[in-house]
């Protein structure tokens, strides 16, 4: 027993023998994280210290200007950058409401009630969480465009709506939730609707938090269905506004626009970051039970 | 019957938005992968043709997309699944507060999309003088010159393979994460009164057995992610195809024969080939860490 180690995970307070532990895991992260500093860093230079030769990292009299002339080029332009922030806002905030509904409701059929299809759609499900979305590009733009998505508020959301890691992460989560419990309700005359209402959706919570997180990540980045389904200028979304204004090589954008392209990339991830440390401990949980089975 | 009917009452939003979205444009992509495509005339039904002449005529395929994408998909696929298995194992070893810290400093750069990213890589990666890297290589006097660091043949597959390590600690990470924390303290208890003896053995025979769902979660995530990875060629080096072929991975390969060459049908037989691959990589990663206890 002298040599016994295994409880040393999740310690509850510093002690001397997990320093090796830390000699590697901060100049990791210090690593992983440099880039995003600089995001931030560079969004608050000034024009003069954004072309300093040789480049500086950090920024040494910080303005705000970037953000400033961001929103002011804009309003001059034809549409102004809030427009594309308000599509964004609004096509984010449809797709993680109903991708969650819609993900909860169909995670508690699959788990806890029965009927024909349910492991087929199960196993579809799976299968479809590893399917590269961009290999089937093709004929998704043929079905959107049919049903007339393209150039309409819902083709940014109703095409995104069926998540797979979405569904999966709900479903195996509602899986820990002991029959016993939704055949006392449904004892007391409770119909499905009810159940799924007062006990399965706030006893899932941490997996809906998670779910919401991945969903909004997945929306607030998305500049696909701006670039293929929206001929539209004012319909697109601030992801899509945010690559052109970065630009790729060559373009004159990248030279004019860099300190806005960096303001606009802060802007970009900064609801990611805040929402995500406002959830972590649940998105923790909810993965502790993610086990496929 | 009226119990289906009410089940079926919770999947359907969800199976509606999944069949159209997914299952039918992966039929109708099947479908195509047997035709020539050009976008304008309607698809003609040619057979198999598509699929040989992907094996004996393409030299582009073979001489550079394949090898590419297998070493891209060897060294961020495995390298980045044992990478995110070591890094939850050591951040379970120190106490909550750092190891919250320090897992969103790991985490971050999958919440920042290929958006941010322009901002950072191609400002670091530049060519010119005041390009990061170039000018911190000839301040050190380890080169004279600037070097074309995206646009020449022998950076640009290394510099893929580093920046979208550095992006691919996401969910997977997170579910291993979840996982070591969870594992039952009382099997090391044990395992060790049987006689293991350090901490390698500790992570072969307890931890890795007790998380095998997060693990196999955390592979699947890792096989989608690694393959899903094909725009990142084209955003560094801003042209598709890339300078020589050098970064050209299957999705690069698809994007420039479906949306470049208009030839969808052929793009379609790759996006199928490609299809069936990830899916059986995954089956593979299932029968590894899928079994039924």
């Amino acid at each position: 027993m002298a040599s016994f180690q295994g409880t040393k995970i999740d310690p509850g307070k510093f002690s001397f023998s997990q320093t090796k532990f830390f000699l590697f895991l901060i100049p990791l992260s210090a690593f992983m994280i440099l880039p995003i500093i600089f995001i931030f860093s560079q969004a608050l230079k000034p024009i003069d210290e954004l072309f300093l030769y040789p480049p500086r990292f950090f920024v040494e009299k910080p303005t705000l200007r970037n953000f400033n002339e961001l929103f002011k080029e804009t309003s001059v332009t034809v549409i102004p950058m809030t427009r594309y922030l308000f599509n964004s806002i609004i096509t984010s905030g449809g797709i993680v409401f109903a991708s969650v509904m819609i993900s909860a409701m169909a995670g508690f059929a699959l788990s806890k009630l029965d009927f024909k299809l349910k492991n087929v759609i199960f196993e579809a499900n799976i299968i479809a969480l590893m399917f590269v979305p961009a290999a089937v590009a093709i004929p998704r733009y043929f079905i959107i465009d049919r049903i007339g998505l393209t150039d309409s508020m819902f083709g940014h959301i109703l095409p995104v709506l069926a998540m797979p890691v979405g569904l999966f992460l709900i479903k195996q989560f509602i899986d820990q939730i002991p029959d016993a419990l939704i055949e006392a309700a449904r004892v007391d005359g409770a119909s499905n609707f009810y159940i799924f209402r007062k006990i399965i959706v706030p006893m899932v919570t941490p997996a809906i938090a998670t779910v919401s997180i991945l969903a909004f990540q997945m929306a607030w980045n998305n500049t696909e269905t701006s670039e293929i389904y929206m001929n539209n200028e004012s319909l697109k979304t601030f992801a899509f506004y945010m690559n052109t204004l970065a630009g790729n090589v060559g373009n004159d954008n990248q030279v004019a626009g860099q300190g806005m392209a960096a303001a606009a990339a802060a802007l970009m991830f900064l609801p990611n970051l805040i929402i995500f440390l406002l959830m972590q401990s649940k998105v923790i949980d909810t993965m502790a039970h993610s086990g496929l089975k | 019957m009226k119990k289906e009917l009410s089940a079926l009452g919770f999947v359907a939003p969800f199976l509606v938005v999944f069949s159209l979205f997914i299952v039918i444009p992966v039929i109708v992509a099947a479908y195509f992968a047997f035709t020539y495509f050009n976008t304008i005339q309607p698809p003609k039904f040619i057979g198999l043709k598509n699929f040989v002449n992907l094996i004996t005529q393409d030299n582009v395929f073979m001489m550079h997309v394949l090898p590419n994408t297998f070493q891209f998909a060897l060294i961020v696929g495995v390298g980045g699944y044992v990478l995110a298995f070591l890094l939850a194992w050591m951040l379970a070893q120190i106490p909550k507060k750092p190891r919250t810290i320090l897992t969103l400093a790991i985490y971050s750069p999958s919440m920042t999309a290929g958006v941010a990213m322009s901002v950072v890589w191609l400002i670091f990666f530049s060519g010119d003088r005041a390009g990061y890297l170039n000018s911190f290589l000839i301040q050190i006097g380890f080169i004279n010159e600037p070097i074309q660091w995206l646009q020449s043949p022998e950076h640009l597959m290394t510099i893929m393979i580093l920046v979208s390590l550095w992006n691919s600690m996401g969910v997977g990470f997170l579910a291993m994460l979840a996982g070591v924390l969870n594992v039952d303290r009382e099997l090391y208890e044990a395992a060790y009164i049987d006689g293991m003896r350090n901490r390698f053995q500790e992570i072969w025979y307890i931890t890795i057995p007790s998380m095998k769902p997060q693990m196999l979660f955390g592979a699947v995530m890792a096989v989608v992610q690694t393959f899903q990875a094909g725009d990142i060629a084209v955003q560094l080096s801003g042209s598709n195809p890339t300078p020589q072929y050098s970064g050209q991975l299957i999705l690069t390969h698809i994007a420039d024969h479906g949306f470049i060459r208009f030839d969808m049908g052929y793009a379609s037989a790759i996006s199928l080939v490609l299809l069936i691959f990830v899916y059986g990589i995954s089956r593979f990663c299932w029968r590894l860490f899928g079994e039924k206890d």
